[in-house]
């Protein structure tokens, strides 16, 4: 277990020791949900219907726009190298980075979704139903685009060539985060759909680093 | 088989004696399958002569779906046994993949108007095939992206076999979610429940498509394999121009 914590702390070192990007992509993420209610307009019932989807939007591009963070610097430096050299299998190191990247993209999302759900004016129950789903969702936003960032590394333009490969399958965490809210408001239950959003994450978490790690070999070779 | 194919030469001359025949039944299946769904189908009951636009979007539906088939495979052989020639299959078949999705999408789309009252509905089934046809232009997006383009191959192998899962989506989006488009009339438990008027004609226009596709992704492969050999002996060029005068001609171009 050890080697896995200390590179998830390294990760998580470098993320808060390097400028602050944690701040860019939180930044990010409070000006993109900010310009929706100055462009569709301020009317607090639309805003209140279409809240929680602009939230997970948001958060969505907001997780794309630091993913270079993920592999390009190491990669750059040869930290990359000898990572896939260590004794450790690459797919666990993979893991490790993830859960670095989730640690401070998607949980300080999470954490600062219910300010952004009281901007568009939703309901406790519904600020408290996005907030679980970001919680269940975001870590499926690092493991994917793990993928992405991986395949995409040494690419010309590897920012946009990565969301356009990644947001596709970016789609159905957002389709059932959003529809846990708009269930929720809907009164329905919103359990299945959280449900799912659980589901899709633990089934990224085997399966997103084997192809991850795979992608990170050709980009060694 | 797949060792005997891994020869280019032995490719080009093998499908160079295989594409005329194939070109022309392509022909010929297309011409009998169009003139049956225009004119020989009987309009439906309910949707009147529209009902011909399916004739053209169902197979592009299927061939859609099937493109991305023969990408994924040929990625994963070309990752697991690096044959020389899947890469390149799987690179000919993602543009005309792409084109039959985006024929499937525009031709429902027309349909959706004067049946649904609407061009596009957010759907299950016809998200997923958008995003199918996102899938493909990453893809080729990807393949594209680097100087190396044998890591740009890989790379576009790696995230074909990702994009697998979004396959059985498509296909059973209809029967799990229970949304505006029609379930599967044709491939289904129980037999199929169009009539046979309309089942041979669909029937003849996806085989028709089937042969287009080949013909197109033999074309591509070859013109692929080419366009390599061209570019090797662009590189080659320089060297010889400054050893002896007398130049040979280059070699012709495989046929």
């Amino acid at each position: 277990m050890t080697p896995y914590l200390r590179l998830f702390r390294r990760e998580v070192r470098l993320a808060f020791r390097q400028g602050g990007e944690i701040g860019l992509a939180l930044g990010f993420f409070v000006l993109a949900v900010v310009l929706f209610p100055l462009g569709v307009g301020p009317e607090a019932e639309i805003l209140r219907r279409i809240g929680a989807g602009i939230v997970w939007v948001a958060a969505l591009l907001a997780a794309v726009l630091s993913l270079d963070r993920l592999f390009a610097a190491d990669h750059a430096d040869g930290g990359l190298d000898l990572l896939a050299l260590s004794a450790m299998p690459l797919e666990g190191a993979v893991v490790a980075k993830c859960a670095a990247h989730w640690a401070t993209t998607g949980l300080p999302l999470a954490i600062l979704s219910p300010l952004l759900g009281l901007l568009v004016g939703l309901d406790a129950r519904s600020i408290a139903l996005l907030a679980v789903g970001l919680l269940l969702g975001t870590p499926a936003l690092s493991l994917l685009g793990a993928i992405a960032a991986a395949l995409t590394l040494g690419a010309r333009r590897p920012g946009v060539l990565s969301s356009l490969i990644v947001l596709p399958l970016y789609l159905p965490v957002l389709i059932f985060g959003a529809g846990a809210v708009e269930a929720g408001i809907a009164g329905g239950g919103a359990r299945p759909h959280l449900l799912l959003l659980g589901a899709f994450s633990l089934g990224a978490l085997p399966l997103a680093p084997i192809a991850a790690a795979a992608a990170l070999r050709q980009a060694l070779d | 088989m797949l060792t005997r194919l891994a020869n280019p030469a032995r490719f080009m001359r093998l499908s160079g004696t295989v594409l005329p025949p194939l070109a022309l039944a392509t022909v010929v299946v297309l011409a009998i399958g169009l003139y049956l769904a225009l004119f020989v189908a009987p309009p439906d009951y309910q949707q009147g002569e529209s009902v011909r636009i399916m004739f053209v979007h169902v197979p592009a539906a299927w061939m859609a779906l099937f493109a991305y088939l023969v990408v994924a495979v040929a990625s994963a052989v070309a990752l697991v046994w690096r044959h020389p020639l899947a890469e390149i299959a799987a690179q000919a078949a993602a543009p005309l993949g792409a084109a039959f999705t985006f024929v499937c999408l525009v031709s429902g789309s027309l349909w959706g108007k004067p049946m649904w009252g609407t061009w596009w509905a957010w759907d299950a089934r016809m998200t997923s095939v958008l995003v199918l046809f996102f899938l493909y232009l990453g893809y080729m997006a990807l393949v594209n992206a680097f100087d190396d383009m044998s890591r740009g191959a890989r790379a576009g192998s790696v995230l074909a076999l990702v994009g697998v899962v979004n396959l059985p989506i498509i296909k059973f989006s209809v029967d799990w979610w229970n949304t505006l488009h029609q379930a599967d009339s044709v491939f289904r438990m129980g037999g199929p429940t169009i009539d046979p008027s309309m089942l041979w004609p669909l029937l003849i226009m996806g085989l028709g498509y089937l042969l287009l596709f080949k013909t197109l992704l033999l074309v591509r492969m070859r013109t692929a394999l080419n366009e390599a050999k061209a570019r090797a002996l662009r590189l080659a060029a320089p060297q010889r121009l400054s050893t002896a005068p007398p130049l040979p001609e280059p070699e012709p171009v495989l046929r």
